[in-house]
């Protein structure tokens, strides 16, 4: 009796759960997949006639603004594992008792909300704000100088907002490296460097695997970032495909468009798995 | 693992000091200035909700007020925004909760056939960026003409939220000794009993880091929001709308409340368990 209810106990449960992720989740990106390949505008309606055209076409107009997403993507995702890599690693290592408040201190932007926290950075970098208004008047600018409408802007934005997704996993690695092994690094004649390099560095590199997730999908995809701090000249594919939605209405080629966005990205984290030597994707993303 | 080598016979005395790993001085500089950086915007956002503004960008520091704080709920669409927001928030908190709990409970406590794939759906569905799961939710809600607005965003929050707080009841469920469920039975308790009284209290902890984490996720998302909201408003949909025209200092005295009310809880609840665990 308990065998058979054993057996049929984690469908039910996971039944649920599984049939909201079908509804909302699988079956919007089967419909994204077949509007993609529709022709027709909102006023005569969308009709599907095979039109892989829509594909060819996006990237025609728009691929200069893919490169330009992904380049942004990588630049930021570089510049949160180099400015979260050391913190966390002083923390996990040297932060004693206070380890959580430290962290807890790394983590507080995420009490702001996100389009919030970028207009508070807007408000940083305007031209007479707390940063460049006492480095003008100082004269250690000149007057002119501005850092706002520009991809600099962009990707420090990105880099503020995102960089918290990269310290939790870093730390969470570090956190577990057994001191014993760096011992026995040191005892094999291993220098501070070689042990790090050889040691400390490839243990906790699963983090920086999941950090990497976590930021450079995210990062990539975003256009809040780019709308505020950019200005026109700096948009990513992001800001094309909600412009494509919302104001052309162009439904068909925005969703060839985030089609071809979502691929990049899969691919990319493939690539990158791969590279790493990575067995298990799922494991380490799980951590 | 905190402690540094404590086993008995390891390596001599006069070794140790070589064993620090790097020493602390400069990385603590470091971890200092990186913390002010990440402080400084919120900081910011904070000072000018107190500023005496009168243009409608504010952008410019022209004097100390409390008039914000007084007139809080002055725009009328604006209180209503953050009402829909920390309502779906909570409502979402709920639906996931249970959903989630109940999906990591299968996937920690059970072997089954298409277990790979569940986790497969769950890895896709945290990993999708949400760029493209608001477009084809669009998509998708276009093409079968369903009205958008407050249900389609709770509907498109449950589904980010209940991977998450799937995963973190797995994590917690998978390391629970089953013996304990069975002795539960075999002193004669049901299935439900033994849920109730044994299971849940056991993945307790992760049923709760994932309610904070649905409801953390909700309150703050723009991107799905945004392409699931029709004519609703909340409270990040709001405030982007406001940045083409000038952002109210009221929403930097919402976002400073929101901060502080986010800080007290968190401190509050690690407070708690600390004297909770020393009653002990």
């Amino acid at each position: 009796m308990r065998r058979v209810k054993g057996v049929l106990a984690p469908y039910l449960l996971i039944l649920p759960g599984g049939l909201w992720l079908a509804v909302f989740f699988a079956v919007p990106l089967v419909f994204m997949a077949s509007v993609s390949l529709m022709t027709g505008n909102l006023i005569d309606g969308f009709t599907m006639t095979w039109h892989w055209q829509n594909y060819a076409d996006g990237l025609d107009v728009y691929g200069d603004k893919v490169v330009r997403s992904l380049w942004y993507g990588l630049l930021a995702t570089a510049a949160c594992i180099a400015l979260a890599y050391p913190a966390a690693y002083w923390i996990a290592f040297r932060g004693g008792r206070h380890k959580s408040t430290w962290l807890f201190m790394l983590l507080l932007p995420f009490f702001v909300s996100f389009v919030l926290r970028t207009i508070a950075w807007k408000l940083v970098l305007t031209d007479q704000g707390p940063v460049l208004g006492p480095l003008k008047s100082w004269g250690l600018l000149p007057e002119g100088f501005h850092i706002l409408d520009s991809g600099f802007a962009v990707v420090s934005g990105l880099t503020y907002n995102f960089l918290p997704f990269m310290v939790l996993p870093i730390y969470v690695a570090l956190e577990r490296v057994d001191h014993r092994v760096i011992e026995a690094a040191y005892d094999l004649y291993a220098g501070r460097f070689e042990a790090f390099r050889r040691v400390v560095l490839p243990l906790s590199l699963p983090g920086v695997f999941a950090g990497v997730i976590m930021t450079f999908v995210p990062v990539t995809s975003d256009y809040v970032n780019a709308s505020v701090l950019g200005g026109p000249g700096n948009t990513m594919i992001g800001n094309v495909i909600q412009t494509e939605y919302f104001t052309n209405s162009e439904y068909a080629t925005a969703s060839a468009l985030s089609f071809t966005l979502m691929a990049l990205l899969l691919l990319g984290i493939f690539a990158y798995a791969r590279a790493l030597g990575t067995k298990d994707v799922l494991e380490a993303a799980g951590r | 693992m905190t402690t540094t080598l404590t086993a008995p016979n390891s390596a001599p005395r006069k070794r140790r000091h070589r064993h620090r790993p790097i020493k602390g001085r400069g990385l603590k500089i470091y971890t200092v200035v990186l913390v002010a950086w990440l402080l400084l915007p919120i900081g910011v956002m904070m000072l000018f909700g107190f500023n005496d503004t009168h243009s409608k960008q504010n952008f410019q520091w022209e004097g100390f007020t409390l008039h914000w704080y007084a007139h809080l709920f002055d725009k009328k669409d604006l209180t209503t925004a953050l009402v829909n927001s920390l309502t779906i928030a909570l409502l979402t908190t709920l639906l996931a909760t249970v959903l989630g709990t109940l999906a990591g409970l299968a996937l920690g406590r059970h072997r089954f056939r298409g277990q790979g794939l569940a986790n497969v759906v769950m890895f896709a569905a945290i990993s999708c960026p949400e760029l493209v799961m608001g477009a084809s939710l669009l998509s998708m809600f276009v093409a079968t003409e369903t009205p958008r607005g407050y249900l389609t965003i709770l509907a498109a929050h449950v589904m980010f939220s209940v991977s998450f707080v799937a995963i973190t009841v797995r994590a917690r469920a998978v390391g629970l000794d089953a013996s304990i469920e069975e002795a539960a039975q075999d002193l004669g308790a049901g299935p439900w009993t033994t849920f109730r009284l044994v299971t849940l209290p056991m993945v307790m902890p992760g049923v709760t880091s994932g309610a904070l984490l649905a409801f953390a996720l909700s309150v703050d998302d723009f991107v799905i929001t945004n392409f699931t909201s029709g004519a609703t408003q909340t409270f990040p949909l709001w405030v982007w709308a406001s940045t083409r025209t000038g952002t109210p200092p009221q929403v930097n005295v919402m976002g400073t409340l929101i901060f502080a009310a986010g800080v007290l809880l968190a401190v509050g609840n690690v407070v708690l368990t600390r004297r909770r665990a020393r009653a002990r």
